[in-house]
């Protein structure tokens, strides 16, 4: 079946996941207080973030480390780095 | 005693391997280090691989390589609601050797090619990052990893980190791209039977086909979708700059599922079974957007260093022949035992002055222009469509009189000299 929602295409995927996140919200009042759009929760490809009311939630598990939540935050408030060697995403075909 | 090698290149995909296969095959002793479980684990393209850069590396590469179908036609789609206008070209001089392109499958492709570079006596290291170049004296000597005692040295480091090259920020040889010099591009596989591959996109077994779809593929935003046959799997995708994602606030697994759902599509892909998803941006800022690539001890090639044609989506034959031309000027330093940045800049002076700079320098506008002007993408592409069903809409209208109701139609809308304007400003940015 071909997938119709990002849960359908996500578990298609196969993921090492490390212990620690590679992914670091730097100040949580940021998204608060000065980011109505909270737009890293609309364009990241895997729905990595999530906001939860008073912090953003991160998923990193499930991130394809494409990158764009580090250039596309418009407070430069996502500190982003590869996860540890062998681990996060692991693509099989493309 | 820390390891020391000739060269250290950071990143087994199209760009790394490259260099790493040709420094070694000029008997450098090379160090080939992958972040991922394996050379392809973290790379992701729409899926063409030209021949002719490939070759270069490894001739006839066809009869051994892992590779999909040979391209014989490509088509362009330009895409409104419920229509589509269309042009393509379709020839059998590419179904034949030596071909112009092909589809591909990166996991597999990348471990290939990887795989050379080892034969020809590259060491590769997978499950490794490079957290940081080692500066000694304003020169790069070598690299930090993650690795216990992860420290090795080498004349030269050639960062091929890819896009997201954390490595040549840190050099500070760019800063960090804006969201309209990166385009987030989202694509699946879809398997499909052999059979129904051939029949719907008419071909043989071993010749493919690419469509380039613009317009309502991406909702009228700066980007383009692609439809491309493998063996007995599709990649399908669509991508726009970040920046347009961003302000138009577009999901992008929606604009895919969007795309997946297009009447002009999806019987295409129907019946279908994904079989993977994946994510990536595509350093698609251009020829001003190249940063410095090349310093004391240190060379950057590939998508770090901004080497994709967006408008040909030409990446990775780029990405490869800068790989090389690096590898060349690494076994000249290597004879003058001068690895400065003065004497590495002859990687600079070949890039400049090969294709790769050349096409960069052509289209050097485009983007910009077409980011700025968004009605290319969202007007001309359907009044295109308007105008074709107009004309072979056979309703008793003389032909000369539905010329006549096109233009002015067009014309009503934006008014001439904005239509002229347009045009010219397209022109220029793409001449």
């Amino acid at each position: 079946m071909s997938t119709k929602n990002i849960e359908e295409k996500q578990y298609l995927l196969r993921f090492k996941c490390d212990t620690k996140s590679h992914l670091t919200v730097l100040d949580h009042d940021v998204c608060m207080t000065q980011c109505p759009d909270k737009i890293c929760t609309v364009f990241c490809p895997a729905e990595v973030y999530k906001w939860e009311g008073t912090r953003m939630q991160v998923g990193y598990e499930g991130c394809h480390e494409c990158g764009s939540c580090r250039i596309g935050c418009p407070y430069q408030n996502i500190k982003w780095e590869y996860p540890k060697g062998g681990h996060g995403i692991v693509f099989r075909l493309a | 005693m820390p390891e020391k090698f000739d060269v250290i290149v950071v990143g087994a995909g199209p760009a790394g391997t490259a260099c790493a296969l040709t420094c070694a095959k000029s008997d450098l002793n090379v160090l080939l280090i992958e972040r991922g479980e394996y050379p392809g684990a973290k790379n992701v393209m729409g899926g063409v691989l030209y021949r002719k850069q490939m070759e270069e590396l490894v001739p006839e590469f066809w009869k051994e390589a892992p590779l999909e179908r040979p391209v014989i036609e490509q088509r362009f789609w330009m895409m409104d609601k419920e229509s589509v206008v269309q042009f393509g070209y379709k020839g059998l001089e590419w179904a034949t050797e030596p071909y112009n392109n092909f589809t591909v499958l990166r996991a597999q492709f990348d471990q290939w090619f990887a795989k050379k570079a080892v034969d020809a006596g590259a060491l590769l290291i997978n499950e490794t990052v490079v957290t940081e170049c080692i500066v000694e004296n304003g020169k790069v000597v070598g690299v930090r990893t993650d690795r216990p005692d992860g420290e090795v040295y080498a004349d030269v480091v050639v960062l091929a980190d890819g896009v997201n090259s954390l490595l040549s920020k840190q050099l500070g040889f760019h800063k960090e791209f804006r969201p309209d010099e990166v385009a987030l591009t989202v694509m699946e596989v879809i398997n499909l039977p052999k059979e129904k591959i051939n029949d719907r996109f008419n071909v043989e077994d071993n010749q493919g086909c690419t469509i380039e779809i613009f317009g309502d593929s991406t909702k009228g935003n700066l980007g383009t979708a692609f439809l491309y046959t493998n063996k007995e799997s599709l990649n399908i995708g669509v991508g726009t700059t970040l920046s347009s994602m961003i302000k138009a606030k577009i999901k992008p697994y929606e604009l895919l599922d969007y795309l997946k759902n297009h009447p002009m599509v999806k019987p295409l892909i129907a019946g279908g079974e994904s079989a993977e998803y994946l994510a990536h941006l595509i350093p698609e800022g251009g020829y001003r957007s190249v940063p410095k690539v090349a310093g004391n001890g240190v060379i950057i090639i590939g998508d770090a260093a901004q080497l994709v044609n967006a408008i040909h989506r030409e990446g990775s034959n780029m990405a490869m022949y800068s790989g090389k031309l690096a590898a060349e000027t690494i076994v000249q330093a290597k004879s003058r035992e001068d690895y400065s940045e003065s004497s590495l800049n002859s990687y600079r002076e070949a890039l400049y002055g090969s294709f790769i700079m050349k096409d960069l320098e052509k289209y050097k506008d485009a983007a910009h222009t077409f980011e700025k002007y968004p009605q290319y993408f969202n007007d001309y592409v359907p009044m295109m469509n308007k105008a074709m069903s107009k004309f072979f809409t056979v309703d008793g209208t003389p032909k000369r009189e539905k010329q006549k109701q096109i233009m002015k139609s067009v014309t009503a809308e934006k008014g001439t000299l904005r239509v002229l304007q347009d045009l010219y400003r397209a022109w220029k940015a793409v001449k």
